[in-house]
Parts: C-alpha cells; sequence; structure tokens
C-alpha cells in the first residue's frame, strides 16, 4: 500500500525505522507505538472475554443460590481430582508460556521454541484430561438431554435427601457450556501457539520485536485465569462426606 | 521468580483441594474463591506483568473490567436476594 | 475565489487511488471501509423501514385485515432487530466514527486496519444470515427474543437470527475495541485528552459500552442457542429455571446499547452546534465526562425494562432510583449544547437544521424516559405505545438525526462534493415534520391504553384516528429519508466540488482535502490550539460571511 509519489520528506523518520524494522506497519510512526497498540489491544479484548464468560458465571451463581443442595450433589459426580490436575496443568503451562516471553526477549531461540512446545503439549493433555470427564459423564448420562438421568442420588450434608434431577440438569447444562466454552478458547490458543511455535522456529521473533509471543502469552494467561476460577466453582462446592 | 510464583500457585491449588474436602460449612465456598481469587491475582500481576507494567492503563483496564463484572454479577444478585423479602 | 467551470484537476485521494472491485473488498483503508458500512447499513434502513410501513399500514385500521397475527409478530420483530442490530448500532461509528477518527486525531489510519475490514465482514456475514432468515419466514418473538417463547415455543427460525445477531455483535465489539486502542495510542503529537473534539470523546465512550455489553449478549445468545438447539434448559421454567434471567442477561447489554446508539449522535451533534454558532462549545469537560458518565451510569440500570416482569419490588426500587441518575449526564449536555447557542452567530445550514430537531426531540425522549423510570407510571404504561413513542423519540428523533446531520456536515469531505442546500433544508423539514406526525401521537396512544405489539385494536376502535395520523406521518418521513438518499447519489457526480473546509470548521479532518489522501494528511500535524478554536478561525474574516460554501 505504500506509493512513493505521494511520500513527501517527512517520512524519513518513520521510513528509517522501516528500514530497520520490516515488520513495522505502515500506519505507526515507531515501533513501540505498534508494540503499545498491539499490547493495549489485547488487553482490552481480554476484557471482552471477562464480560464474555461473565454472563455464565452471573447464571451460575444464581442458580448455585437456588439449589445449593442439588448442585452440591450434581458437583460430586465429577472427578475433582480430575480437575485439580488440570489445574496443575495449566498452572504449568503458564510457567512455561512466561518463560517462552522470557526466551523471545533475551534471544533464547531453542528456549522460546521448547517452551512454545511444552506449552502445546501441556494443553493437549488438558483437553485430553477433560475428554476424559466428558466420556465419564457421557457414560453415567449426565449429560443434558433425553438421556439425562440423576436419580436417587443423595444431597451431601443431608442425608435421606435426594438431588431433584431437574435442577441437577440445569448444573449440568452450565457444566458443558462453561468448560466447553473454555475448551473451545483451549483449542484457539492452541492454534494460536502453532502459530507462534513455527515463527519461532523460523527465527522470527528477536528481543525488537517479539509482540505476538507476549500477547498470545496473555491470551494464554487468561484462559488459565478463568480455569482457576472454574475449577473450585464447579468440582468443588460441597464435597465434604 | 517466575518459579517461585509456580510453586505458590500449585500448593495453593492443592490446599483449595484439600481444602474442600474438610467441614467448613458455609466458608467453603469462601475459601475456595479467596484461594481462587488470589492465584488468580499471582497470574495476572507476575506472569501478566500487570505489576511491573509501565503503562497506567493497563492497570486501569483490569480494574474497569473487574468493576463492570462485579456490577453484572452484583446487581443482578440484588434482584434474586431480595425477592422473597416481602 | 471564483471557481472555475471546469473540474480541477483531480488530486490523488482515497477514491480515485486505486479502482476496481478488490481494491475496495481488500482495502484497510478507514475511509473506504467506513463507505463499505454506508452502503450496507443504508441497505439495512430500508428493509428495516419497509417493515415499518407494513405495520403502519396494518395499523391504519382497528381489525387485523392486512397480515395474519403471525406475520404481524414477524413484521415488528424483524423491523426491531434489523434496525436495532443492523443500523443504528453501526450506523455513525462504523460509518463516521470510522472515516473521522483517525482524521480528527491526525492519524494515518485505525490501530487496526484489518481487523476492521474483518469487522465490516463480519458485519456482512451477519447481514446475509438476518436476510436469510428473513426469507424463509423470519422471526416472531420480538426483536427483545425472551425465554420460553424463543427457546422453546416459537416455530420460526429464530437460531438463525440469534446467530446473525451474534456475529454481528463481533463486528461491534472489533470496532469498539480499535477506536479505544486508536483514540489511546495514536493521537498526533499535541493533540492532548483535553483537545481532542468531542466527537472522538462520544466514540470513546460508545467504544466502551461497546466492549464490556456485547460479549454478555454474546453468551446469551449461546445459551440460548443452545437451548433451543441442544435442549439444555437453563432459563427452561419446566427444569427450575428462570426466565427472568434471560432478561437480565439481555438488557445487561440492551440498555447500554441503547447508549451505544445515541452518544455518537450526541457526538456529532456537539461538532455542528460549535460550527454553525462560530462558538467554542461551553463547558467541555462537562460534555466530554457526561460522555464516559453516560457510558458507566447506562450499566446501572437495565432491570428498568423488568419492572412488572417479576423482579423484586426492593431491586426496583433500586433501578428506579439509578434511571433518574443516568438522564443528569443526558441533561447537562443539553444544557451545555443550549449555552453555546447562547449568543452564539447562528447558521441554519442542513446539518444545523438536524442538529436543532436532535435537541427538541432527544429532550422529548429524555423526558419521557422519566416518566418510565417511575413505577406507579411504568407499571400503567409499559408495554404499550407510550414505551414506543419514546424510544423512537431517542432513537429516530435523536440518533437518525444526529447521523443525518453528521452525513450533511461531513459530505463535502467524504466525496469531496456539495450537497445542494435548497433540497437539504428541505429534506430536514419533511424529516421533522414526518417524524412528529408520526411518534407522537403514539405518545398519546400508550397513554391511553393502546398495547404495542398488537396487530388488532378493534376492541378500542377510538384508537384509528391517532393511528391514521400516525401512519401518515410515516409516508411523509419516508420521503425525508429518501431525498438525502437521492441528492447525496446526484451530488457524486452533479455537485459543486468542496474545497478543504466549505464550512470554516475546526476540527483536524477540515485541514485536509476534500476528500483525503489515502494516508489522511501530506504532513503529520503538530496541534498547538484548544479545540473549537472558532474565534481564531472567524478572526481573519470578520468582516465576510463566516461561514462560505
Amino acid at each position: 500500500m505504500a506509493d512513493s509519489s505521494l511520500t513527501p520528506v517527512h517520512e524519513h523518520h518513520g521510513e528509517a525505522h522501516a528500514a530497520h524494522n520490516p515488520a513495522l506497519l505502515h500506519h505507526f510512526a515507531e515501533p513501540q507505538q505498534q508494540r503499545d497498540a498491539a499490547s493495549l489491544g489485547m488487553w482490552v479484548f481480554l476484557a471482552t472475554e471477562v464480560m464474555f464468560f461473565g454472563g455464565l458465571f452471573c447464571a451460575y451463581l444464581i442458580y448455585r443460590r437456588w439449589y445449593f443442595g442439588d448442585f452440591g450433589a450434581a458437583s460430586k459426580s465429577i472427578d475433582a481430582t480430575l480437575g485439580a490436575t488440570n489445574t496443575a496443568v495449566l498452572i504449568c503451562s503458564s510457567l512455561t508460556v512466561v518463560l517462552a516471553v522470557w526466551a523471545a526477549q533475551t534471544a533464547r531461540k531453542t528456549l522460546l521454541i521448547a517452551m512454545l512446545g511444552i506449552t502445546m503439549l501441556l494443553g493437549l493433555a488438558f483437553l485430553g484430561i477433560k475428554g476424559v470427564e466428558y466420556k465419564d459423564k457421557f457414560e453415567e448420562h449426565h449429560v443434558p438431554g433425553a438421556s439425562f438421568s440423576f436419580e436417587n442420588v443423595p444431597i451431601p450434608g443431608h442425608p435421606g435427601e435426594f438431588a431433584n434431577p431437574r435442577h441437577a440438569q440445569i448444573f449440568f447444562s452450565l457444566y458443558f457450556v462453561m468448560t466447553g466454552l473454555h475448551a473451545l478458547h483451549m483449542i484457539i490458543g492452541l492454534g494460536i501457539f502453532t502459530w507462534l511455535f513455527v515463527m519461532a522456529w523460523k527465527g522470527r521473533f528477536t528481543p525488537e520485536w517479539n509482540t505476538p509471543v507476549e500477547i498470545g502469552g496473555l491470551y494464554w494467561h487468561f484462559v488459565d485465569i478463568v480455569w482457576i476460577y472454574l475449577f473450585p466453582l464447579l468440582y468443588l462446592i460441597d464435597r465434604h462426606p | 521468580m517466575y518459579f517461585g510464583i509456580w510453586l505458590t500457585l500449585l500448593v495453593c491449588t492443592f490446599i483449595t483441594y484439600k481444602a474442600a474436602f474438610l467441614e467448613l460449612g458455609r466458608f467453603n465456598a469462601a475459601v475456595a474463591l479467596g484461594i481462587a481469587t488470589f492465584k488468580a491475582t499471582l497470574v495476572a500481576l507476575f506472569f501478566m506483568h500487570v505489576y511491573h507494567a509501565s503503562e497506567k492503563l493497563t492497570k486501569l483496564v483490569v480494574i474497569g473490567v473487574l468493576f463492570f463484572l462485579m456490577l453484572l454479577l452484583g446487581l443482578t444478585m440484588s434482584d434474586y436476594a431480595t425477592r422473597l423479602w416481602s | 475565489m471564483a471557481t472555475p467551470i471546469l473540474q480541477p484537476v483531480e488530486r490523488e485521494n482515497y477514491l480515485n487511488k486505486e479502482y476496481g472491485v478488490w481494491s475496495w473488498l481488500l482495502t484497510t483503508d478507514h475511509k473506504r471501509i467506513a463507505l463499505l458500512y454506508l452502503l450496507s447499513i443504508t441497505f439495512f434502513f430500508f428493509i428495516g423501514g419497509f417493515f415499518a410501513l407494513l405495520i403502519r399500514l396494518e395499523l391504519l385500521t382497528p381489525a387485523g385485515d392486512l397480515v395474519q397475527a403471525d406475520t404481524y409478530n414477524k413484521l415488528f420483530t424483524m423491523h426491531g432487530m434489523v434496525m436495532v442490530f443492523f443500523f443504528l448500532i453501526p450506523s455513525i461509528p462504523a460509518v463516521l466514527g470510522n472515516f473521522l477518527v483517525p482524521l480528527m486525531i491526525g492519524a494515518k489510519d485505525l490501530a487496526f486496519p484489518r481487523i476492521n475490514l474483518l469487522s465490516w465482514y463480519l458485519y456482512i456475514i451477519g447481514g446475509v444470515m438476518m436476510l436469510h432468515c428473513i426469507l424463509t419466514g423470519g422471526v416472531d418473538t420480538g426483536w427483545t427474543f425472551y425465554a420460553p417463547l424463543a427457546t422453546n415455543f416459537t416455530n420460526s427460525n429464530f437460531t438463525e437470527a440469534a446467530l446473525a445477531i451474534f456475529v454481528v455483535g463481533f463486528s461491534s465489539i472489533l470496532t469498539g475495541l480499535n477506536f479505544v486502542v486508536t483514540i489511546h495510542r495514536m493521537r498526533a503529537p499535541g493533540m492532548t485528552w483535553s483537545r481532542l473534539p468531542l466527537f472522538i470523546w462520544a466514540h470513546y465512550a460508545t467504544s466502551i459500552i461497546q466492549l464490556l455489553g456485547t460479549p454478555v449478549i454474546a453468551v446469551t445468545i449461546v445459551l440460548v442457542a443452545c437451548e433451543r438447539v441442544l435442549h439444555l434448559g437453563i432459563f427452561d421454567p419446566k427444569l427450575g429455571g428462570d426466565p427472568i434471567l434471560f432478561q437480565h442477561l439481555f438488557w445487561f447489554y440492551s440498555h447500554p446499547a441503547v447508549y451505544i446508539m445515541i452518544l455518537p449522535s450526541m457526538g456529532v451533534v456537539t461538532e455542528i452546534i460549535a460550527c454553525f454558532s462560530r462558538k467554542r462549545i461551553f463547558g467541555y469537560s462537562f460534555v466530554a465526562f457526561s460522555s464516559i458518565a453516560i457510558a458507566v451510569f447506562g450499566f446501572l440500570v437495565w432491570a428498568h425494562h423488568m419492572f412488572v416482569a417479576g423482579i423484586s419490588v426492593y431491586s426496583a426500587l433500586v433501578f428506579s432510583f439509578l434511571s433518574y441518575a443516568v438522564a443528569l449526564p443526558s441533561a447537562i449536555k443539553v444544557f451545555n449544547w443550549t449555552a453555546t447557542l447562547y449568543k452564539g452567530s447562528i447558521h441554519y445550514d442542513a446539518p444545523m437544521l438536524y442538529a436543532f430537531g436532535f435537541l427538541g426531540l432527544f429532550t422529548i425522549g429524555g423526558l419521557t424516559g422519566l416518566f418510565l423510570a417511575a413505577l406507579g407510571i411504568d407499571v400503567h404504561v409499559t408495554d404499550t405505545y407510550f414505551v414506543v413513542a419514546h424510544f423512537h423519540y431517542i432513537m429516530v428523533g435523536g440518533a437518525v438525526m444526529g447521523y443525518l446531520g453528521g452525513m450533511h456536515f461531513w459530505w463535502p469531505k467524504i466525496s469531496g462534493r456539495l450537497y445542494p442546500e435548497g433540497w437539504a433544508r428541505l429534506a430536514a423539514l419533511i424529516v421533522f415534520i414526518g417524524f412528529n406526525l408520526t411518534f407522537f401521537p403514539q405518545f398519546v396512544l400508550g397513554y391511553m391504553g393502546m398495547p404495542r405489539r398488537y396487530f388488532d385494536y378493534s376492541h378500542m376502535p377510538e384508537f384509528q384516528v391517532l393511528n391514521v395520523l400516525s401512519t401518515a406521518g410515516s409516508t411523509v418521513l419516508g420521503v425525508g429519508y429518501l431525498l438525502p438518499m437521492l441528492y447525496f447519489l446526484w451530488s457524486m457526480r452533479y455537485g459543486k466540488p468542496a474545497s478543504d473546509n466549505p464550512w470554516n470548521a475546526a476540527g483536524l479532518e477540515w485541514k485536509t482535502a476534500s476528500p483525503p489522501p489515502t494516508f489522511n494528511f501530506d504532513e503529520e500535524p503538530v496541534v498547538t490550539w484548544e479545540a473549537y478554536n472558532y474565534e481564531e478561525l472567524d478572526a481573519p474574516h470578520k468582516s465576510e460571511v463566516p461561514v462560505g460554501r
């Protein structure tokens, strides 16, 4: 899109930078501005994601308050150990991400590639464990819909009382939508990191320019934070025997 | 330093998990959410570099969105919490 | 300065830089994208207007004799959905905002030009989905698509409409994101926050609402789609779900959405009033902070749409009080506009006529909002034509007037041509008369008890007179809307070429050519003057008429 015929003398400042750094886009005056814009853009996008998940948390909180016993029974039926493991997996992946960003900033290409790769493996592990959980739910007929069944499940702390299957179905609806949406974000994150991995392999990231790693990292941390809240809210409602 | 945060996060996860099996009544939820918030804050401040952010704007965005999230949750709850009052 | 009769040699500008369909469809130039949006939203405006015409035709007679009940439900639903999501919410930000934000702050483009293009494509995809939905029978749930009607009982193609709205929602979010980052990061040297045109402040506030509110309705649509398609049942009372929860989540966005629709229009009106009174805006800081206040307060009031839905009375009290509070910043703006006019040198060009129309009609619309915020009155007039009149006064009398005023004001900049002033003033007058004739009777109708969304009012035939007036008005209004379409098109070929600054207006956009070159400015501007420096602009021309064309 740059056309030399219209570029008057004043552009030399920007052009000098452009000559240094081919990654500088034409509408920015200098690389720092571009970096700041990208960073702010990602933060603002994450803010929209917070509100996106926020609606689900709102629905969840209201029904949990209304049907605490039924939700407790339903929560007890999902595997907290797997959930905790997944939390640990994501925390480790956040560590590898932040190390990847550091590696990019300090020109450690091998470390960068390794960290990006490990992050992706951890992400896949997370999805795998999630898959196992979903399969379990499917087999136990806890997937909402025609085949849903939640009979005679005791409410924790209230011996002799059984959970209302209809209310439990609401729990599972929210469970699948919330974890499903989260998993979708993980998959998108894996896609982003695949791209970052390829770019890193080709040596495109330098200490001067590693913005995609930084903002990709922000996205990944956000997905981690969502899970940090999902885990106690969904898995640990009422676990005491 | 990152490793320190990472270990803290793992320890907190473990505590959350174990605490859920204790009989704390109403405080189960508070403890779980409190630890979750602590973990999220650590990730945001140190892994996402909000603590060392050169721009105040980043912190403003974070605080701002949390404010609006609380609005959504709080004002909606105000309806549900007070429905049975009359 | 005599303008020669021959066409001047055309400088290279963003319109003639490249020709060909792909140079438009793959453009990242914010000005071209603005024009792409202009075409698209105008198209949907006429679709929505067509549905409005059918509604008004049906309501000419008390009996439901033009269309069947189901069809009528579809008419008002599609009118609402198309107008709200495909016209009003994008209109000013996507057309005037996209075009002017970089120009006004002295930037070469928005922060993320490719995301800007993506935003337009998302709009088109959502638009095609909505069109397909219309062509396959439309939706009959009302534009508010409450559960459980929308989730469980409607037979119409609701899922597609919901997904279409989901997609345009992301278009809206991306536009907002682009504006926020651009305004923060790409202001020219010397363009401090307190020197920004208030149009920019208005768009900044609008963008905040777009960013924070739209995701909530997006996820609500996800839930509703899951409920309808997968039978998940979150709002389903049979499972213990709460339909009111849907309303909370829906209105958490949809109320701030109305501020998305009006704030940009307020920004336009501010620019116009300053220019055509030849004065700086009275109380710049107040107007700027009022924009932000409207954005924030707007998130605090959503349940005033639910006063009779079954929410707790105590909660309703809180929301009622907050709804009064949200009127304050808007009132502050009206006072500041009025004070700007005082002792100004007023020029009655077409943009100013629209701005005057806005002032009066928005004030009426806003005041009637206070009627509705009062719990006692609301019980009586909710779901009547009073509400319909209230929001049309603000949306049409306010937002659309502002949009048209802005289109006229910046048309020379956008197209490089002058529109015919005589026709434009006539059109503005026709719009104003048509508008009031259409919607003022509806206040009376609503107060008398005519319910909204009813196609048959034969139990109250005395409503007919006012309905006939309203329909007559809508025809006049339609003519008023058609005229600008025609003369804007005419002007692109036959209009007088415009100078850089035909209004002698303040603002960086007027310091570059009409139309601007692709990268907006020949040299990066350095701002050393305050906003609305009309005294300086008019000083050398004190002996002549300051505003020349």
